[in-house]
């Protein structure tokens, strides 16, 4: 065969081959490039000496270590931040415990409406945003809290669409658990209670530890819903969005470099875990 | 069904001393009903301590419903079991010294194989339990894969691991739920040879729930054969398959031809059945049946095949007029299908031993067998019950 294909045929071959072996990793490294480019640029720009002319706000003008120094300069940012915490780590624990519970009540009971509640439980999260934060600021004025608006209508409304995301996640692993290693704990002699924290627990961990970084997530990032239900209560997201229009302070740079930080290191320890597991 | 299995003679000496009354499993008038069908009717039943018993039928035949009621994973509508002279009936399956070895093995995957087979010494606080996980493991041969978890472990050596952690409980009864249907057929021969091997070593009572006729003739002393959920034939694996009661145990185990036969004569020990116009006889002892019709049975291996007007080695019962229709060698033993005058095919395995020539199809034959081999069943029974299953 080889000797009947003419050179450049063999030599189109050999680059076809050179081709198609790098096209794909030139591919992927096209696309990480396109993903990590913003997030180079966040980091980049916390170490920026602020300007004062505001047109050349994302102008790198020097190299500093101010923002990170002094990183409340604007005290009203790292208000808003606290808040935005603060508000994340309560949805979080609140929808996570409910969550969990209903999940468990999907799965493991049958009652009447359970198929109608599996299906209902889809409906925060399918709902546009803009649709849930008017229809709950018209349910929370219809109520007549319409003066109230603040800490407590932000975190109601945040326990509502994440209570949803864990009902899903935590049912998903739940459904994925097969039932005989719950009959197999029992017929070794362990007690319900024993069986649930010995056996149950331990294998739906990992899908309620998923849903809490979910709900964090999905909280501290929230801004259309947030924004239609906070009254004078003013959240990160809000606070980026109210002074975008004005002149961005570095800080938030350095907010941003922070939380992608964070995020890498968990999925990091949650690989690096799961990796150890592997090999005995 | 009142027949009891002779208990195992290497049997623990600690519980050799109660092989009677109190010791030992007993059903009684066990009744399991669901929503919309009964998979138990009141089934009674006595599992001497030490044997190997296994309950064998199609699915959806109820054998799995008793398994999971006898360790407590089910509740009976009715009946009663009970366990060592202790009514168990209602009580919870982690009360109860019976253990099981999963379909599915239900190993727990967070756990490595030592923590799994620790488990149930752990619940109930044990001394020494790293030193008795550690013989176990050295019993099913698995002590190097200790920090495991399961899922790095192939089928069968999952399969050993739920089988050592059953056993290390030493329950009084430990039930197997269909352990090696997930294996490949050259594993599942070797682990039940291993089975039994640790069953006789370990002298406890295993009680083998499976749909595979061979693998609970090949391991079980006594072999229940359940249908419908009743019990419709209990005893040793040869006497089941030699002598069946009913026709869905005669098709179940094994194969066998019914030919339908009106009743001529019965004395003390013979039946005469007169099977298409030609009189056959059939042992008193293995007539099941009291009505005037029934269908005489014959497994396909005890049927000799010959040329017409051949003195056949078997007197007693000669069928002329056959003709081959089927024939298919299969090196130690060559199937026929013999088309009968009355229009019926009969099996016949004969055996190569170079005795008797391989026919072919459309040679004319006689067939015959021994008179002590055939047995009468009752004309009422669906003659291909269980033959498909």
């Amino acid at each position: 065969m080889a000797v009947m294909t003419p050179r450049s045929g063999g030599a189109g071959t050999r680059l076809g081959r050179w081709m198609r072996e790098r096209l794909v990793l030139g591919l992927g490294l096209v696309v990480l490039a396109y993903t990590f480019v913003p997030i180079a640029v966040v980091v980049l720009m916390s170490f920026n000496k602020p300007v004062s002319e505001q047109s050349k706000i994302y102008k790198f003008s020097g190299f500093t270590l101010d923002n990170w120094k002094n990183p409340c300069a604007d005290p009203a940012m790292c208000e808003s931040l606290l808040r935005s915490i603060e508000i994340g780590l309560l949805a979080t624990v609140v929808s996570t415990i409910l969550g969990t519970l209903a999940a468990f009540a999907l799965v493991r009971h049958d009652f009447i409406g359970r198929s109608s509640s599996n299906l209902l439980i889809f409906m925060p999260m399918a709902a546009p945003e803009i649709v849930l934060g008017s229809s709950l600021l018209a349910m929370f004025v219809a109520a007549g809290l319409g003066g109230q608006l603040g800490f407590w209508t932000i975190l109601v409304a945040h326990i509502m669409f994440c209570l949803s995301f864990v009902v899903v996640t935590v049912r998903a692993r739940l459904a994925g658990m097969d039932d005989n290693l719950e009959q197999a704990a029992m017929d070794l002699y362990a007690t319900p209670s024993q069986t649930f924290w010995r056996v149950t627990f331990p294998l739906v961990f990992p899908g309620i530890l998923g849903a809490a970084l979910l709900s964090f997530s999905l909280s501290f990032d929230d801004f259309i819903i947030t924004n239609l239900n906070s009254g004078n209560t003013t959240t990160f997201p809000m606070y980026v969005w109210g002074v975008s229009r004005r002149t961005v302070p570095m800080q938030i740079n350095v907010i941003g470099t922070v939380m992608i930080v964070l995020s890498v290191t968990i999925v990091l320890i949650g690989e690096l875990r799961s990796r150890r597991r592997r090999p005995a | 069904m009142s027949q009891v299995a002779e208990p195992n003679q290497q049997r623990a000496s600690e519980d050799a001393a109660g092989a009677g009354g109190g010791s030992g499993l007993r059903l009684r008038a066990l009744t399991k009903e669901f929503a919309t069908f009964t998979a138990v009717r009141s089934l009674d039943l006595e599992v001497p301590s030490g044997s190997f018993f296994a309950l064998l039928g199609p699915s959806g035949c109820g054998k799995t419903t008793t398994l999971r009621m006898i360790a407590g994973l089910e509740s009976p509508t009715s009946g009663t079991i009970e366990l060592a002279g202790r009514d168990i009936t209602h009580a919870k399956p982690y009360q109860r010294p019976v253990n099981t070895v999963f379909q599915s093995y239900a190993l727990f995957p967070h756990l490595d194989i030592a923590e799994n087979v620790a488990f149930g010494l752990r619940r109930r606080r044990q001394k020494d339990v790293d030193e008795q996980v550690r013989q176990m493991l050295d019993l099913v041969e698995l002590s190097s894969q200790s920090r495991k978890k399961p899922a790095q472990l192939s089928g069968g050596q999952q399969q050993r691991v739920a089988l050592a952690r059953a056993l290390i409980n030493k329950p009084e009864v430990l039930l197997l739920d269909e352990p090696l249907g997930a294996l490949d057929l050259k594993l599942r021969r070797a682990m039940q040879i291993e089975l039994k091997r640790i069953q006789t070593e370990v002298g406890l009572t295993f009680i083998h729930v499976t749909h595979d006729q061979e693998e609970a003739m090949t391991m079980a002393d006594t072999v229940a054969v359940m249908n419908g959920g009743v019990i419709e034939q209990m005893g040793a694996p040869a006497e089941l398959y030699e002598n069946p009661r009913s026709t869905f145990v005669a098709n179940f185990l094994g194969q066998s031809n019914l030919i339908a036969g009106s009743v001529v004569s019965r004395s003390a020990d013979i039946t005469t059945v007169d099977m298409h116009g030609i009189a056959v006889s059939v042992p008193a002892n293995r007539t099941h049946t009291d009505s005037d019709r029934g269908w005489v049975g014959i497994r396909p291996e005890k049927v000799l095949i010959g040329e017409v007007g051949e003195q056949l080695d078997a007197p007693g019962n000669t069928i002329p007029g056959g003709v081959v229709s089927d024939v298919s060698f299969v090196g130690v033993s060559t199937a026929y299908l013999v088309r009968m005058p009355w229009g019926q095919e009969l099996q016949v395995f004969s055996q190569n031993t170079g005795r008797v020539r391989i026919f072919a199809v459309g040679d004319a034959v006689e067939l015959s067998w021994r008179p002590e081999y055939a047995f009468l069943l009752d004309h009422a029974q669906d003659a291909s019950a269980g033959a498909a299953l």
